[in-house]
C-alpha cells in the first residue's frame, strides 16, 4: 500500500448526499477479478450517457477536476454495498482523499486498506472548502498534523491513531496481525475446549 | 458491570486489544462468494499465505449466476470467469463450496442459516453488507471489504474497534398484511440511512420476539440500510428449534453444550445503551419507497413528497433529484403509480415464508397483463420446499416466471435487469439509482405488497387482497 503523508490538489466537489457504492462503481464492473483498472468506470452512470458517451459537464470529466486527488462530497458518503471496488475505483482514478460529513462504516474501513484518507468535517467547513473547488484553488491536506490548509485558513480533523500510523507508513495489516499468531493459536485452543461444536460439526 | 448482548459477544471474541481500543476479533464463521473474494485469494497467493481455518469458511456462488437453466453454463464470459475462479480458489485452499448445480446453492445469507452454519453467539463475516441478516440468530454478523476477507482468510481474525450500542424496541402487534419488511422500512425512514452509523443495533420488544425466524432475518438484513454495522436479536426457543437437525448444526453432546451456551446469550436487564428508540406495531402499515434511498419511505396510502415543503436546501435538492430519476410528480397518490415489473426474491425476502406470503395473495388471481413478474427463490432448498408445497404452481398460474436461485434482479449483475425507466415493485433492499439496471426505478415493498402490485398493475395495498 502506498503511504499517505500529505496531499495538495484542487478538490472536485460533488454536492450529492448519500452517494452509495453502486453509484461510485456500478455492478457491471464488479465482474473483474483484479483490483486495478476501475478508474475509467468511476461514477460511470454520471460520467457517461446511455450510449457510453462522455457527459462533458460532469465534474470529474471537466478540467482541472479530472486530475483532482481530493473529492468533496455530501453526507453519508459510501453507503450501501460493501464492495471494495469503490475505493479501488477512486484510487485508480487518482483520488486518495475524500472529504464528507460522514461515511458508511464499511466504506470508511475499506479506504484505509487502500491508502485513501477519508476526512470528516462539519457541513459549514465543507461549504467553505467547496468554494476552493469552484475557484479552482488548491488545498493542502496534511495527515501528520491532521489539518487542511486552504488560503490563509486551517481546519483540523481527527483520525484514529492506529489507522493514521498504518496510512503514514503504508503498513500491511495482515502482516501486523500475523505477528500475533501465538495469541490467535492460544485463543483457538481454548475455544476448541469451550465451544467444541464450532469446529466439529462441519458435515 | 451490566452488558449488552453485543458487549458480551465482543468480549468473548477478543484475541488482543491495544490500548487505543483497536482489537483483534476472532471470526467463527466466514462466508464468501464469487464477487468479493477473487482479489483476496490473489493477495494470499502473492504473499504466499495460507487459509488459516478452511473449515470455518463456506463458499457459495450467488451474485453473478443466471437464474435460467443452469445446465448450459454461463454465457457471460466475465461472470463465468468469476465463478470458475471461486471454484479453483476453494479447491486450492480446501474450502467447502456449494457450486452452481448444487441443490444447496443459493444466496449466501439464506444458505448460512439454512445449513446451520449460522449460529448464536458467533462472529460471522462476509464480503457483503447484508451479512447483518445473520444477526437474527443472536450472532454478531457484519459485512467486510475484500482486503478484510483476505485478512480473515489469513488470520481467522479481523481488526475492529468497538461500536456503540443502539436498541430499537418494537412492541405491540402488527395488523394483518403488515410484515417485518414494513417494520424495518419504517425504522429506516425514521432513523435515516446514516442513523445507525457506528452502532450495532439490538432489536427488542414483544413484537420482535413474536416474529418468526424468517421475519427476524428480514429486519436484521436491512439494518445496513440504516447505516448500522450490525443488527441483532436475542436468540430464543424459535431459533434453537430452527437450528436443530440442520446439516451443520451441532450434534449429540455438542448440541447440548451449544444449547446451554446459547440460552444464556442475552442483554442484562439494566444494561445501558448509547441510544434507544421505541416503536409500536399498531402504528405500522404497509410501506413503499418512493425515492432512490431506502430512507425515502411512505405508507401505501400516502402521497409522493413535494420538495416545496422542504425547508432544508440540500434535502430539497435531493428530493428533486430523486423524483426526476424516479419519474414521479410531487403529490401523486402512491396507489396511482403504475408498475412494469415485479421482483420477488433476494436475501431480504427470498425465503420460504416470503414465498408463502406472496402466494397467499396470488392464489387464483392473475397478474395484470402489462406487468412482467418473476420469483427467484433464495436457495435451491427454498425452491424445492416451495415446489413441494405447490407454490410454484400458484406463481406460474398467476403469470409469474419461476426461476433458479440467486441474487438476480436485486443487483442485476446477471441478465435479470430493468430497462431504463422501467418501474419495479421489488422485495429487495436497495432502491439506489441504477441498482436494478441503469435508469431502472425501484419501489421496495414486502412480498405481499409485491404480489398485490402484480395483480393491480400499480402499487397497491396488500390488505385489499388479504381477506
Ligand atoms: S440478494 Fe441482493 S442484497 Fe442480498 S446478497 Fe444478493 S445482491 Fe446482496
Amino acid at each position: 500500500m502506498k503511504k499517505f503523508t500529505s496531499l495538495k490538489s484542487i478538490p472536485a466537489y460533488l454536492p450529492i448526499v448519500n452517494i452509495d457504492t453502486d453509484m461510485i462503481i456500478p455492478k457491471q464492473f464488479l465482474k473483474t477479478i483484479k483490483r486495478t483498472g476501475l478508474g475509467k468506470n468511476l461514477f460511470y452512470e454520471m460520467r457517461y450517457d446511455n450510449d457510453g458517451k462522455v457527459i462533458e459537464n460532469f465534474v470529474l470529466n471537466k478540467k482541472p477536476y479530472n486530475n483532482s486527488n481530493i473529492l468533496i462530497a455530501g453526507n453519508n458518503f459510501g453507503c450501501g454495498s460493501s464492495r471494495e471496488h469503490a475505493p479501488w475505483a477512486l484510487l485508480d482514478f487518482g483520488i486518495t482523499c475524500v472529504i464528507s460529513t460522514s461515511y458508511a462504516d464499511i466504506f470508511y474501513n475499506n479506504c484505509f486498506k487502500n491508502g485513501i484518507l477519508p476526512i470528516v468535517l462539519d457541513e459549514d467547513k465543507i461549504k467553505e472548502l467547496s468554494e476552493y473547488s469552484n475557484r479552482q484553488e488548491e488545498i493542502l491536506v496534511d495527515l501528520k498534523d491532521e489539518k487542511i490548509t486552504y488560503g490563509n485558513n486551517e481546519v483540523s480533523f481527527k483520525i484514529d491513531p492506529f489507522k493514521k500510523k498504518c496510512l503514514m507508513e503504508g503498513l500491511d495489516d495482515i502482516a501486523l496481525s500475523l505477528e500475533k499468531s501465538d495469541k490467535i493459536k492460544s485463543f483457538e485452543d481454548k475455544l476448541k475446549i469451550k465451544k467444541p461444536w464450532l469446529f466439529n460439526d462441519q458435515s | 458491570m451490566s452488558k449488552t448482548l453485543y458487549d458480551k459477544i465482543w468480549n468473548e471474541h477478543l484475541v488482543h486489544e491495544q490500548i487505543d481500543g483497536t482489537s483483534l476479533l476472532f471470526v467463527d464463521r466466514h462466508l464468501i462468494h464469487e464477487v468479493t473474494s477473487p482479489q483476496a485469494f490473489e493477495g494470499l497467493r502473492n504473499t504466499n499465505r495460507k487459509v488459516r481455518q478452511p473449515n470455518l469458511t463456506l463458499a457459495v456462488v450467488d451474485h453473478n449466476i443466471p437464474t435460467t437453466d443452469r445446465s448450459k453454463g454461463i454465457d457471460d464470459e466475465e461472470s463465468r470467469i468469476q465463478v470458475e475462479t471461486l471454484e479453483k480458489n476453494c479447491k486450492d485452499f480446501g474450502i467447502k463450496l456449494f457450486g452452481m448445480t448444487d441443490k444447496r446453492q443459493g444466496i449466501v445469507h439464506i444458505v448460512g442459516p439454512e445449513q446451520g452454519f449460522t449460529q448464536p453467539g458467533t462472529v460471522i463475516v462476509c464480503g457483503d453488507s447484508h451479512t447483518a441478516t445473520h444477526g437474527a440468530f443472536g450472532s454478531l454478523a457484519f459485512g467486510i471489504g475484500t482486503s478484510e476477507v483476505e485478512h480473515v482468510l489469513a488470520t481467522q481474525t479481523l481488526v475492529q474497534k468497538k461500536a456503540k450500542n443502539f436498541r430499537i424496541n418494537v412492541n405491540g402487534k402488527l395488523a394483518l398484511g403488515v410484515t417485518s419488511k414494513d417494520v424495518i422500512l419504517q425504522i429506516i425512514g425514521k432513523i435515516g440511512t446514516a442513523g445507525g452509523t457506528g452502532s450495532v443495533i439490538e432489536y427488542a420488544g414483544t413484537l420482535i420476539s413474536n416474529l418468526s425466524v424468517e421475519q427476524r432475518m428480514t429486519i436484521c438484513n436491512m439494518t445496513i440500510e440504516g447505516g448500522a454495522r450490525a443488527g441483532l436479536i436475542q436468540p430464543d426457543e424459535k431459533i434453537f428449534n430452527y437450528l436443530k437437525g440442520r446439516p451443520m448444526s451441532p450434534k449429540n453432546e455438542n448440541w447440548d453444550k451449544a444449547l446451554n451456551y446459547w440460552s444464556n446469550l442475552k442483554t442484562d436487564n439494566d444494561a445501558e445503551f448509547d441510544k434507544e428508540i421505541n416503536l409500536n406495531g399498531k402504528d405500522i402499515i404497509p410501506m413503499v419507497t418512493w425515492g432512490t434511498s431506502p430512507e425515502d419511505v411512505i405508507p401505501i396510502n400516502g402521497k409522493i413528497p413535494n420538495p416545496e415543503n422542504e425547508s432544508n436546501l440540500d434535502k430539497k435538492n435531493s428530493i428533486i433529484r430523486s423524483l426526476k430519476y424516479m419519474g414521479l410528480k410531487p403529490d401523486t397518490a402512491v396507489k396511482d403509480i403504475k408498475i412494469d415489473k415485479v421482483f420477488i426474491g433476494s436475501c431480504t425476502n427470498g425465503r420460504i415464508e416470503d414465498l408463502r406470503e406472496a402466494a397467499k395473495i396470488l392464489k387464483e388471481k392473475k397478474k395484470a397483463s402489462h406487468v412482467h413478474a418473476m420469483v427467484v427463490p433464495g436457495s435451491g432448498l427454498v425452491k424445492e420446499q416451495a415446489e413441494q408445497e405447490g407454490l410454484d404452481k400458484i406463481f406460474i398460474n398467476s403469470g409469474f416466471e419461476w426461476r433458479e436461485p440467486g441474487c438476480s434482479m436485486c443487483l442485476a449483475m446477471n441478465a435479470d435487469k430493468l430497462k431504463p425507466e422501467e418501474r419495479c415493485a421489488s422485495t429487495s433492499n436497495r432502491n439506489f439509482e441504477g441498482r436494478q439496471g441503469r435508469g431502472g426505478r425501484t419501489h421496495l415493498v414486502s412480498p405481499g405488497m409485491a404480489a398485490a402490485a402484480a395483480i393491480s398493475g400499480n402499487l397497491d395495498d396488500v390488505r385489499k387482497y388479504n381477506n
